[in-house]
């Protein structure tokens, strides 16, 4: 749940549109909800997306959250 | 006032003010309002999400200092649900378009999505779904300016109104606080009227969709012996029932005095009453009520609202208490009993189509020999502290019977090697409850000790209808000629081979109904506590002759509806006092 929390915060951080699609399910990085019904666990293949002003910046962020493993202990 | 026709589960009357009550326990009107409230209502919403994240967030920071980042971050994530743009958007279409009142809408939001964590395959998605009811709650509270009130604690004396209630919640109620109950869910076997029938609250359950007519404070009526829901009563409504309650009220306190005296006919014939109880602290209510034994010890609850079985322990100090209480008086014990419309722990694997007709009862017992063979060395083991019998439910065939017997004797010889408990001879009875076991009772007899017909799931299976369905529950007549011939063969094969027969349904507890009985040959019912200074002033008011002449006249009658009018008319005559004009 913690990483979720983290991976919303950081989405909120920008204007553009982000989302995560697993298996053909899309959830929108700014709701929690959206993210948990995507079930998704470790070594799940997803595919991040962003559309807006400052999609790159966005990616980059995210990119760098799921590359840290969270910043997870 | 609002008129609504349900199943009346416990006898009585209760009036008082409505306390909505949800299944997660939070004061919960299902309501619209009106559209020019609706942008009111979101603005009380708004305030409440900052006011539940304000509430998040002290809990974060002090669990943080406390327990460290790693737990506080529970909370962090919580108020990412809170705030979730998704929940917001659902929640507004849902008070904007649809004109939900705030609570509602919030309570439809959060229950679809823990739902859906529930359904999910993944146990990490499951337990998530309690993340989501916590932020309901705390979201619930905020809305309501006050802490959730549950049914251990009410505030003030109300009538419990809710869809359903679990068996944990039943369970936890404040007796002197809860006035009735009424469910839109349910049905007469399933656990909200068990329970209250035990602690005597009057209740209505399967009444159908009406919550959303009714607010915590509306005036309600709840009528245990019609079945019936008022809301909101006009003044002569009221005023009627308040006559008949307390009509009622002086009738009880003449019947206590019979407390002490034995239930005997006029012309001295002596009627066993025994009480029906499901839970250890009812024998209070047995022995205050003068009860001769306990001929119905139901054993579900203590499967039911727990999240595993009970230990052999658990039984064993259940079943030593009533029998303690209950002194030298006999206690039968019936064995699980689930099933159908009552669930614990056991599950048949696959969802039944009928589950009447499927794996409940004794079958579940036999199915599970594991379970069966801990209650019935509980039992056992009691059965050496007093008079204790064990009872077989809905047996169906021989074979049953024979199995449930040969897994009886053989925990008997466990104990006797195990040497710490010696056995005693127990009494073994069966239930009559399939028409099949009436026809093929000469065969069962000689295996048995006492037989007790189960007149609720007989009237069932003999007339082939379910009385929880609505379309058809005026056919659940426990006075169809039908019925009344196989508890008369029941009793014929029975005393032919000396043994002795009790009526334990619903039946035994209704005046007319047991005269009949008594008449035609019982000589033991077993009943709801509660019934037995009635049903007691009804047989001291007659004689044996009386009652045969009544059970062979109705013996000879065809429709139900005649049998029930007959008896109805006799008992006017024959027992005027305890008759209520309705």
């Amino acid at each position: 749940m913690r990483p979720a929390d983290k991976l919303v915060r950081a989405a909120t951080a920008f204007q553009c549109q982000i989302e995560l699609e697993r298996a053909g399910q899309i959830a929108d990085c700014r709701s929690m909800i959206s993210l948990l019904t995507l079930g998704a666990m470790q070594g799940c293949e997803l595919v991040l997306r962003a559309q807006g002003p400052d999609a790159d910046a966005a990616i980059e962020a995210i990119s760098h959250l799921f590359d840290s493993q969270f910043n997870e202990p | 006032m609002l008129e609504l026709q349900g199943i009346a589960v416990s006898p009585g009357v209760a009036i008082g003010k409505a306390l909505v009550f949800d299944r997660e326990g939070y004061s919960l009107a299902r309501c619209l309002i009106a559209r020019e409230e609706t942008e009111r209502e979101w603005l009380r919403l708004v305030e409440a999400v900052e006011k539940a994240n304000r509430k998040l967030e002290e809990s974060r920071e002090q669990t943080t200092a406390t327990w460290g980042q790693h737990l506080g971050g529970i909370f962090s994530a919580q108020q990412q649900l809170l705030l979730d743009p998704h929940v917001r958007f659902e929640t507004e279409h849902l008070i904007r378009d649809k004109q939900y009142s705030a609570e509602y809408a919030v309570s439809e939001v959060f229950a679809k999505y823990a739902a859906a964590f529930r359904r999910a395959s993944s146990s990490f998605l499951a337990d998530r779904a309690s993340d989501v009811r916590d932020v309901e709650r705390v979201l619930l509270e905020a809305l309501s300016g006050k802490p959730a009130p549950t049914l251990r604690e009410l505030p003030h004396e109300a009538i419990v109104v809710s869809h359903d209630l679990t068996p944990g919640e039943t369970a936890a109620f404040d007796p002197s606080k809860v006035l009735g109950i009424c469910t839109e869910a349910g049905g007469p076997g399933g656990h909200t009227a068990i329970v209250a029938r035990g602690m005597e609250i009057p209740a209505v359950v399967g009444v159908g969709n009406f919550l959303h007519n009714i607010r915590s404070g509306d005036e309600v009526i709840v009528d245990g012996h019609l079945g019936r829901i008022i809301v909101s009563p006009d003044d002569a409504t009221r005023e009627r029932y308040l006559l008949r309650r307390k009509a009622r009220e002086s009738i009880a306190t003449k019947l206590q005095e019979l407390r002490d005296l034995p239930a005997i006919t006029s012309d001295g014939v002596r009627i066993e009453l025994m009480a029906n109880v499901e839970f250890p602290h009812e024998t209070e209510a047995c022995l205050a009520r003068g009860a001769d034994g306990v001929g119905l010890y139901r054993t579900e609850f203590l499967y039911l609202g727990h999240d595993s079985e009970p230990t052999e322990e658990e039984h064993y100090q259940a079943y030593l208490q009533v029998v303690r209480d209950m002194k030298d008086r006999p206690v039968v014990i019936r064995t699980l009993d689930l099933g159908a419309d009552k669930m614990g722990m056991v599950r048949p694997a696959e969802p039944e189509n009928n589950p009447f007709l499927g794996l409940r009862s004794i079958r579940l017992s036999l199915r599970n020999p594991a379970l069966f063979r801990v209650q019935v060395r509980a039992i056992l083991r009691a059965a050496c502290a007093g008079d204790c019998r064990i009872m077989f439910p809905m047996v169906t065939t021989l074979d049953e019977l024979r199995s449930a017997r040969f897994l009886l004797r053989s925990v008997s010889e466990d104990l006797w090697a195990e040497g710490n408990y010696t056995p005693c001879a127990v009494q073994v009875g069966m239930m009559v409850e399939v028409p099949a076991a009436v026809l093929m009772l000469d065969r069962f007899i000689d295996e048995i000790d006492f037989v007790s017909i189960g007149t609720n799931d007989l009237t069932q299976y003999t007339l082939a209808v379910d009385r929880s369905n609505d379309s058809v529950a005026d056919l659940y007549q426990a006075c169809d000629p039908a019925v009344l011939r196989l508890i008369q063969r029941t009793h014929q094969i029975v005393s032919a081979h000396g043994k002795s027969t009790s009526v334990c349904g619903e039946m035994s507890n209704n005046p007319a109904h047991a005269l009949l009985l008594v008449g035609m040959g019982i000589r033991t019912l077993s009943l709801a506590p509660a019934a037995i200074p009635v049903i007691k002033k009804a047989i001291r008011s007659v004689t044996l002759g009386q009652c045969e002449a009544m059970a062979w006249r109705a013996l000879r009658l065809s429709t139900a509806r005649e049998v029930e009018a007959f008896l109805m008319n006799q008992l006017a005559g024959l027992v005027p006092e305890i008759v209520l004009q309705a």
